[in-house]
């Protein structure tokens, strides 16, 4: 292996090993279980969506709906358990039930009425965005909350629906781990043997990198591209329980950086292990990245304002990596 | 008037890096003639009008035009010479958001000295003198998307003509009109000849070549191999050259067939195009030839389920079958190995293996769980049977060369018994050697299933097929033994001639 494929295979980890140590040396602190989780539980939801889009990624797709629908399931959650009185079975079926028609609609806008993934997706994004005010003209939902009409909403958010944003499992030390971070890596292994090693993956991937060729090889291509959207909805709809969980309330202002920070994290992703194509082990390698570099930072006192910047720049770095050392970006 | 060449060839030379794709091309275009270029895939056609419209700088030999030397450093310099080129792609010529008369003066909004200002008024008035010039009935407010293809074709004509050329090249300009679209075409170019144009014209089909052509040249591989102009034109000589014969006959020993496979009957795979009947028997290998795009890639679609027959219907073993989609075709048993294996072969980020696997690998799963092991080892086997070049099972296709990837390629259906097993282009850029083994893998493996190979060059058919089927505007007209081919007969079959065979 030339020194060149070395880099481009490993460079990633290795700025990743380094990054850990730097901050290990330079922020006291940053090596503890307290902080690791911390790092899981920061990137938990985001690389939850961002597993999802990976998913899309692979048939050759985007979606740019996954931020809303996160925001919505969590709406729906609140307003099934505050308003509809509700219970914690109810409010989870109704957020997932979110994420598969949003999924269907996305893949049937998409592979029917050919309307561009970008494009389409981005639709859905807006009427999503809009959707989730209409039931409570435009307010947040918490427990006690004035509907419209004068009364005062009539449920709570369930204990059990609270557990999974509050509920931390023993692990080395007591009440460590949170249920999203669990999630996050349930889902993680789910997904990576899913894409890996099964043919439905295999399927996917060769749908995204020739769709003639794999529909002359007898796959029902259009199956396929519904069901990455569906896959994607469900794990958007999935990440919006555990934020609603994690809040305790409806909050129609939280949300606004999922989309972008899951985007980033599966793109990031192509880097790792000089992939070039979107894959699970990189997307969740590329959550971590972000948020050991964003824990890293907070730690050292970086001011909150400049973790944008910070993210954008890593996202610049690991698409040259990606596009323009690979090898297979030169052919 | 044909008297003076205005435009002279002599001795073009191009090649790509080690591929000479043109080695010596020699050619005379006269004023008021229409010479008719024909070639079979690969012969340096796009190459030979590439250069010829300055896309590409030739690496030895010379142009004249009009009795000074022509070297075009970009296809702007070739048109202001007078050379025009209307290339193949319709949507090439013309812009299809703007309507027809901005497009009937496009180069001169573009070009140097072109005011800063658009002036619509200007532009019309200068549209519909080119358009009155060539006889142009076009609505020029119209929008070019709103356009049938024969409408773009002659505004991209007409495009070409505004810049006044002593020579126009027009690429397989029929390729995707209708036969009346395509007489409104011919009158212009009869037009465009009384204008003293000289034209090279780039076609396939014979009916067009029949109606146009003062004189044929034939191109293969990269050279001239025949020009006719002798009144009445050698129309199979024109053919004969440019497909070539260098194989003897009888190097194949011709087999019987077996039972009987597969059988269409009366099947029409275009829409008002004569029906096809066949039967295809276990064992024997039968090559349907013709030339591009007289409806085999439209047949090999229509038995595997891509398209649907306007007419007739086909049995599988005796039994109705009617594929709605690949995979129901896969399901009967019926394959195949498409053309053109980058486009609808290739899976570049799948390795080999992973590339062999592709359609069978439910079969070879388990629970749905890919079994790799079982999946390298068969690719191993395929590798070692059919001789592939690589290192191992695990090399991304894009290290293989051409004649490995098609390999892999036919490897990937041969992986899997097949009741009929089709094979598209299966030798397109594809070297001579991994040329003869994939013919004898196939010819090896042939007991018990039908194969059905669609080739261009009447070579490859000679030398792999037991029966050889000509094909000729979407249908068979001719049907061949072989070992005992009248050739005479067959290259007037592929000329168009039609001659059923009883």
């Amino acid at each position: 292996m030339s020194p060149r494929e070395l880099a481009v295979r490993y460079g990633f980890l290795v700025l990743f090993a380094a990054l850990v140590i730097y901050f290990a040396l330079a922020a006291p602190g940053f090596v503890s279980p307290q902080s690791a989780v911390f790092v899981f539980q920061s990137v938990a939801i985001t690389g939850v969506l961002a597993l999802g889009v990976t998913a899309t990624l692979v048939v050759g797709g985007f979606d740019l709906s996954i931020g809303s629908v996160a925001t919505s399931s969590m709406m729906a959650a609140a307003y099934a358990m505050v308003v509809l009185d509700q219970g914690v079975f109810v409010a989870v079926a109704a957020c997932l039930a979110i994420g598969i028609i949003v999924g269907l609609i996305n893949g049937f806008l998409i592979v029917y009425m050919r309307v561009p993934d970008l494009l389409a997706t981005l639709g859905m994004m807006f009427l999503l965005v809009g959707l989730q005010r209409i039931p409570t003209e435009g307010r947040s939902i918490a427990a006690g909350m004035t509907m419209p009409d004068g009364s005062v909403a009539p449920g709570k958010f369930s204990e059990a629906f609270l557990t999974l944003g509050r509920h931390r499992f023993d692990f080395f030390t007591p009440n460590l781990v949170p249920v999203s971070v669990v999630v996050l890596i349930v889902l993680a292994v789910l997904i990576w043997f899913f894409l890996e090693y099964t043919r439905f993956g295999r399927m996917m991937y060769a749908v995204g990198s020739n769709e003639r060729a794999a529909e002359l090889a007898g796959a029902p291509v259009k199956a396929y591209k519904i069901w990455a959207y569906v896959i994607s909805g469900i794990f958007a709809s999935i990440g919006g329980i555990l934020l609603a969980a994690r809040l305790g309330r409806g909050d129609i202002a939280s949300g606004n950086n999922l989309l972008l920070d899951a985007v980033a994290a599966a793109l990031i992703g192509f880097a790792v292990l000089g992939a070039s194509k979107p894959n699970a082990f990189g997307t969740a390698i590329g959550a971590l990245f972000v948020g050991v570099l964003l824990q890293g930072l907070t730690m050292m006192n970086a001011p909150y304002y400049t973790q944008d910047f910070v993210k954008g720049a890593v996202l610049v770095v690991a698409l040259v990596f990606t596009f323009a050392l690979s090898a297979k970006a030169k052919r | 008037m044909a008297a003076d060449a205005v435009f002279r060839i002599a001795g073009l030379k191009k090649s790509f890096g080690p591929n000479q794709v043109l080695s010596g091309v020699g050619l005379e275009l006269r004023s008021g003639e229409v010479a008719v270029l024909m070639g079979a895939n690969g012969a340096g056609k796009s190459t030979l009008v590439k250069v010829m419209s300055g896309v590409h700088a030739p690496d030895g030999g010379a142009m004249m035009l009009g009795g000074r030397v022509f070297s075009p450093k970009s296809p702007a310099e070739a048109i202001r010479a007078g050379v025009v080129t209307v290339h193949q792609n319709i949507n090439d010529g013309v812009v299809a958001a703007l309507d027809v008369a901005t497009n009937l003066t496009l180069d001169r909004l573009s070009g140097k000295g072109a005011a800063a200002l658009f002036n619509p008024r200007r532009v019309q008035r200068e549209a519909r003198a080119v358009a009155e010039r060539m006889g142009l009935d076009v609505d020029l407010k119209a929008s070019i998307a709103d356009l049938s293809l024969a409408d773009r074709q002659m505004v991209a004509i007409a495009r070409a003509m505004a810049h006044e050329p002593k020579v126009l090249i027009l690429d397989e300009p029929t390729s995707s009109l209708s036969s009346a679209e395509a007489n409104r075409l011919f009158s212009l170019i009869e037009r465009l000849k009384e204008h003293g144009v000289a034209i090279l014209y780039i076609s396939h089909r014979m009916s067009d070549i029949r109606r146009l052509a003062d004189r044929i040249v034939s191109l293969r591989d990269g050279a001239i191999a025949g020009t006719f102009e002798a009144r009445p034109l050698d129309y199979e000589g024109a053919v004969n050259a440019m497909l070539g014969r260098t194989v003897q006959h009888g190097t194949v020993e011709a087999r019987a067939a077996g039972e009987t496979v597969f059988t269409a009957d009366r099947l029409a795979i275009a829409e008002g195009v004569l029906p096809i009947s066949l039967t295809l028997g276990a064992g024997e290998l039968v090559a349907v030839t013709g030339l591009v795009g007289v409806g085999k890639t439209a047949l090999a679609e229509t038995l595997f389920g891509l398209r649907a027959p306007r007419a007739g219907t086909m049995t599988l073993d005796g039994k109705a079958y009617a594929p709605q989609s690949p995979r129901d075709a896969i399901e009967a048993g019926v394959f195949l190995v498409a053309k053109d294996r980058a486009e609808n072969g290739i899976v570049g980020d799948f390795n080999v293996y992973e590339n062999m696997s592709l359609p069978f690998l439910r079969r070879i799963s388990a629970f749905g769980v890919s079994r790799r092991g079982a999946e390298r080892a068969l690719a191993r086997g395929q590798i070692k049977d059919l001789g592939i070049v690589c290192r191992s099972e695990k090399d991304e296709l894009a290290t293989l060369s051409g004649g490995n990837q098609q390999k892999v390629m036919v490897a990937r259906w041969l992986a899997q018994p097949a009741r009929l097993m089709m094979l598209d282009e299966p030798f397109q850029g594809v070297d001579i050697a991994a040329r003869r083994d994939i013919a004898a893998k196939l010819r090896a493996e042939a007991a018990g299933r039908a194969t059905l190979i669609f080739v261009t060059e009447l070579d490859e058919a000679l030398e792999t097929a037991d029966r050889i089927l000509v094909m000729s505007e979407h249908t068979i007209v001719g049907e061949h033994r072989n070992g005992a081919i009248d050739m005479d007969r067959l290259l007037a079959e592929v000329a168009g001639q039609k001659r059923r065979a009883a």
